[in-house]
């Protein structure tokens, strides 16, 4: 079964956003990691990055292709998790933990609205694994 | 798109824990527990593939070496009851529809040739059309994948597991040759042969037989850690051992003997299909060649079909392209300009836009210890 987190908001492109305040944490969902299997290379935007909801946020690589990563919520990147750059493998081991990808001062904190919830994701991502 | 076909073991598969893909129209695994551990498992145990998705034929005839030797690129003379070899068969321009293996059978009664599933159905309607054609040939080929099982065990640990439920002593059994026996009773043709770069197995049984003796390798070689593999590290494997894909290093705009492919075309054997082109090739100048790189830059992993410049030029590219589970890096093939090829030479993959700096390196990326 796969992981999701209370208290997260979830794209359906299977990103993940933990908001505290004006900050947000962006990540990819367990859902992610496993549909894309070993993970072995991020492009991450630098800090003071402008990013915008629903726009590439990077480009997530497993053994077997290449993938957009999109932007759960709109804002400039504060800081970039150079840990899961060097070791792209955490995606896989600690998609909600250890592979945060960025944090990001949010522009728009209604842009949640667009996002589903930990309990609306459960729903999605188990109708998308029944495929 | 109709729907996938599916192999004897496809429930087995789901059973399995098998990410199920649509593969040249059949229904595959393309990874059970993840491509990386699948791949290590292979170069230090052993894997068990499904490879019912590939087509088999029978060349049967007093005239099957002749129609062989006409319609194949290698030397079919010269093998031997039992023993196979690596093949094409080419188009008149000289370029491959697919890339098989021929096996004399063990009783030397007519040939067996293996070819891809994503080709099968025109390459057997390729050779009964050219057999139709050459009347002066007394040949028949025969379609007979519907009643072939065929599966692969490789790794280091394949002969000792394989060894544990066949008749025939496996040792005895050379590199590129097949032998009749039992295998837990049932009547197979084993083969060492295989597309890992790796000490293996391919075992032809028949079709209804594959799941029994599917269950019964996982079972007698789960203690050495035997375990089923998927397309994903089939194909991660083959690349480091820089074996040929049919679409990827081979296809209908790219000769053999720009792909280091020439040992198997055997020019002075004959008039076979396609071999007035590439005589004329030859004389002409070869003007591509398949080289191995590694990315000696941070930028991402190679793929199929990215170009590949030098100072700001595309020469050529690339062909096949992975994150290496054994060597750690980002590797490659590319097809380029020629007189870019050396070893040492640098490539710059244009990956995302961006040109990413590579090394060209000698190939094969993997090779076993002896």
């Amino acid at each position: 079964m796969t992981e999701i987190p209370a208290g997260l908001y979830f794209t359906k492109s299977h990103e993940w956003a933990k908001i505290d305040g004006d900050v947000a944490t962006l990540g990819v969902s367990d859902f992610a990691q496993n549909e894309l299997g070993d993970i072995t290379y991020l492009e991450l935007p630098e800090p003071g990055t402008t990013i915008t909801q629903g726009e590439p946020l990077g480009v997530i690589e497993s053994v077997k292709a290449a993938s957009d990563i999109y932007t759960a919520l709109s804002g400039e990147v504060l800081e970039t998790n150079q840990d899961v750059v060097d070791s792209p493998e955490l995606v896989n081991s600690s998609p909600y933990d250890k592979a945060w990808l960025v944090k990001v001062r949010l522009s728009d904190t209604s842009e949640v609205n667009n996002l589903m919830d930990s309990e609306k994701y459960a729903t999605f991502a188990a109708e998308q694994s029944g495929h | 798109m109709p729907e996938p076909k599916k192999t004897p073991l496809a429930a087995r598969h789901e059973e399995l824990g098998g990410r199920m893909v649509d593969f040249a129209g059949w229904y595959m695994p393309v990874q059970f527990t993840g491509i990386i551990n699948e791949h290590n498992a292979v170069r230090t145990k052993a894997g068990l593939f499904d490879l019912g998705h590939m087509g088999q034929v029978d060349v049967r005839g007093k005239d099957a070496l002749a129609f062989l030797q006409y319609v194949t690129t290698n030397d079919v003379s010269a093998l031997n009851p039992g023993q196979a070899q690596y093949a094409m068969l080419l188009l008149p321009t000289g370029c491959p529809i697919d890339d098989i293996i021929v096996y004399r059978r063990p009783d030397g009664d007519g040939f067996f040739v293996v070819v891809n599933a994503s080709n099968a159905e025109r390459d057997i309607a390729w050779m009964q059309q050219k057999a139709a054609e050459r009347t002066d040939l007394d040949v028949n080929v025969e379609n007979v994948s519907p009643v072939t099982g065929m599966f692969a065990i490789q790794g280091p640990l394949a002969e000792a597991i394989l060894q544990r439920i066949t008749e025939a002593d496996l040792s005895q059994v050379e590199y590129f040759s097949a032998i009749e026996t039992t295998v837990d009773q049932v009547p197979c043709m084993v083969a060492r042969t295989g597309y890992t770069g790796e000490d293996g197995f391919e075992v032809y049984c028949p079709i209804a037989q594959v799941q029994t003796l599917w269950d019964k390798l996982l079972e007698v070689g789960r203690a050495d850690g035997l375990q089923p593999i998927g397309l994903g590290a089939r194909d991660t494997l083959r690349l480091e051992a820089k074996m040929a894909l049919y679409g990827n290093e081979l296809s209908e705009e790219i000769t053999p003997l720009e792909v280091g492919l020439s040992w198997a075309v055997k020019l002075d054997k004959g008039d076979f299909i396609g071999r007035d082109a590439l005589v004329k090739q030859k004389s002409e100048g070869i003007t591509r060649r398949l080289v191995g790189f590694k990315m000696v830059e941070r930028g991402g992993v190679p793929r199929s079909h990215y170009d590949v410049q030098v100072d700001g030029k595309t020469v050529g590219f690339v062909t096949s392209g992975t994150s290496s589970p054994t060597l750690g890096e980002n590797i490659g093939l590319a097809l380029i300009d020629k007189s870019y090829a050396g070893v040492g030479k640098p490539l710059q993959i244009m990956i995302r836009g961006k040109a990413v700096a590579a090394e060209q390196i000698r190939t094969p990326f993997y090779k076993r210890a002896e």
